[in-house]
């Protein structure tokens, strides 16, 4: 046989061990605050409209159909979690695996593993509270530190990313050394992601983790609108040591609004002549049945046990990368 | 030239960057969970030698530089280019003292260099890992020394100096790793 195989995982069996543990850690914290674990497909009919995610397709050939269906690997399980909650499922939580392809690098593997939960009844700071509690579990963190994009961006990059135009932010973003980007960019949430990835990140969280709140309302995908302040969305990422930890909302509950956000996605993937994504239709039927009052978070776990493992490389995680799957 | 889009760039490929052709050294897919995916580049600018970090958003394209390592015999220097042919056409190429820049004080005839050519222009010369060299100039060393006391400086033929253990003497022709520009050994004879 092919001796020169690389069979062996990615991760030593040391790491599995401490990756087991965390997940029992993680399972130990959820059933100590009864929150109910469960488990949604990873293969569903529809998948995300979100111009930066690409989901997986496959056919499924049915023995009790002629025609084929097309599938798609889930890139987050919020639909079918958010159904269960429209159901009356009551807080939820689900550790597993998600797909997104044209993912691949130190930090991003297209098969990955995400430990998503939703709070029924928490305002976005309660649940931003829990993550902390999660985190000084796991990480053996010190309480995490909240900051506004705003304040973020006016301390690492000196402009204010809520009232700059697009032609100060192309400016800000070219004195920064992106002019290359800058020039041709017509999107400000391009230039805001781009200096937030490359300039504010390197920044923040590197000593306990930081909650970047107060996203900018362009930027909501599935949160609300604040209502004290329309410029800005109720959302918030975490950062710790260089890694972009969890992203959370306080939950859209909207379903005209949440129509509308989908269908302006649609509308830009065609005009960048990205697949076409119809709307998932079980979605958006209980939405329209009604989720309740409720805070969500998708946390990657694999980067979860790099920071308590102390390694820099995703692949040293898992036990075996896309490289060798 | 072809374009290259970032998922194509890897570690050796040539592209042209702000008018000057790039070697790329490293590629890194950076990408917030909600938003657009960039690469973080990290390349050398051929000419200036000077490494840097640069982001594109994926899927992003530049030109490539029609760049070419070749490897030459080093023949003779005019007093303003330095001569270089290829031992199987005969060929004969001058670079100027840009392209040579430092590697000035490695250069000995007969020895094979590596020039990197841009559009058939040599822009780098590159010596051998190892050179042999006389050395034209050091201090008589003490009788007796052993090693370990951390050498003298010593000039060579062409003018580099680097330091030698205090027994090598002036006229003996030693080996240098022209990477680190250290001394290695006395050369066989």
């Amino acid at each position: 046989m092919n001796s020169s195989v690389n069979w062996r995982p990615t991760a030593t069996i040391q790491t599995l061990q401490k990756r087991a543990q965390i997940n029992a850690q993680i399972r130990e914290f959820f059933a100590q605050r009864k929150v109910l674990e469960v488990e949604t497909p990873a293969l569903a009919h529809a998948s995300v409209t979100d111009i930066n995610l690409h989901g997986f397709s496959t056919q499924f050939n049915s023995p009790l159909k002629p025609e084929p269906d097309n599938l798609f690997l889930q890139t987050s399980p919020e639909f079918a979690m958010k159904r269960l909650l429209c159901a009356g499922s009551g807080s939820i939580f689900q550790l597993c695996k998600s797909f997104r392809n044209e993912e691949a690098g130190k930090q991003h593997n297209p098969e990955f593993t995400m430990l998503e939960w939703y709070r029924v009844g928490f305002n976005l700071s309660q649940l931003i509270d829990e993550v902390d509690e999660l985190l000084q579990k796991i990480l053996k963190t010190e309480p995490l530190e909240r900051l506004s994009y705003q304040q973020a961006f006016l301390t690492y990059c000196d402009i204010d990313p809520l009232a700059c135009t697009l032609e100060e932010l192309k400016r800000k973003a070219s004195d920064l050394g992106f002019a290359n980007i800058a020039d041709n960019e017509s999107v400000k949430d391009v230039l805001l992601q781009l200096l937030c990835s490359q300039v504010v990140e390197p920044e923040i969280g590197r000593t306990r983790p930081v909650a970047l709140i107060d996203f900018p309302a362009s930027q909501a995908a599935l949160a609300r609108i604040k209502q004290q302040d329309p410029r800005v969305a109720e959302r918030f990422e975490i950062y710790y040591k260089g890694l972009e930890l969890a992203n959370g909302y306080y939950e859209l509950r909207d379903v005209n609004e949440q129509l509308s956000r989908f269908e302006k996605d649609r509308q830009v993937r065609q005009q960048n002549g990205l697949s076409n994504i119809a709307l998932d239709k079980y979605f958006m039927a209980a939405m329209e049945n009604g989720l309740p009052d409720c805070s969500g978070v998708a946390l990657g776990v694999d980067r979860l046990v790099m920071l308590a493992c102390g390694v820099q490389n995703i692949e040293k995680v898992m036990s075996f990368s896309i490289d060798n799957a | 030239m072809a374009n290259y889009s970032t998922n194509e760039f890897k570690a050796g490929l040539k592209i042209m960057l702000d008018g000057e052709p790039c070697n790329v050294l490293e590629n890194e897919y950076v990408k917030p969970g909600k938003g657009q995916a960039f690469n973080r580049v990290k390349i050398r600018k051929l000419i200036s030698g000077k490494v840097l970090e640069k982001t594109f958003k994926s899927g992003d394209s530049v030109e490539g530089a029609d760049v070419m390592d070749t490897e030459l015999t080093y023949l003779y220097n005019d007093g303003e280019f330095y001569h270089f042919m290829n031992n199987e056409t005969f060929e004969q190429i001058a670079a100027d003292e840009k392209a040579v820049g430092e590697s000035v004080k490695w250069l000995v005839e007969n020895d094979s260099c590596t020039i990197t050519l841009w559009n058939g222009s040599p822009i780098v010369v590159t010596p051998p890992n190892f050179v042999e060299l006389e050395i034209t100039e050091t201090d008589p060393g003490l009788k007796g020394d052993t090693a370990g006391t951390g050498g003298k400086p010593a000039t060579l033929i062409t003018g580099a100096v680097v330091r030698v253990p205090l027994f090598v003497q002036t006229g003996e022709v030693i080996r240098v790793d022209t990477r680190s520009g250290e001394y290695v050994s006395r050369a066989q004879k």
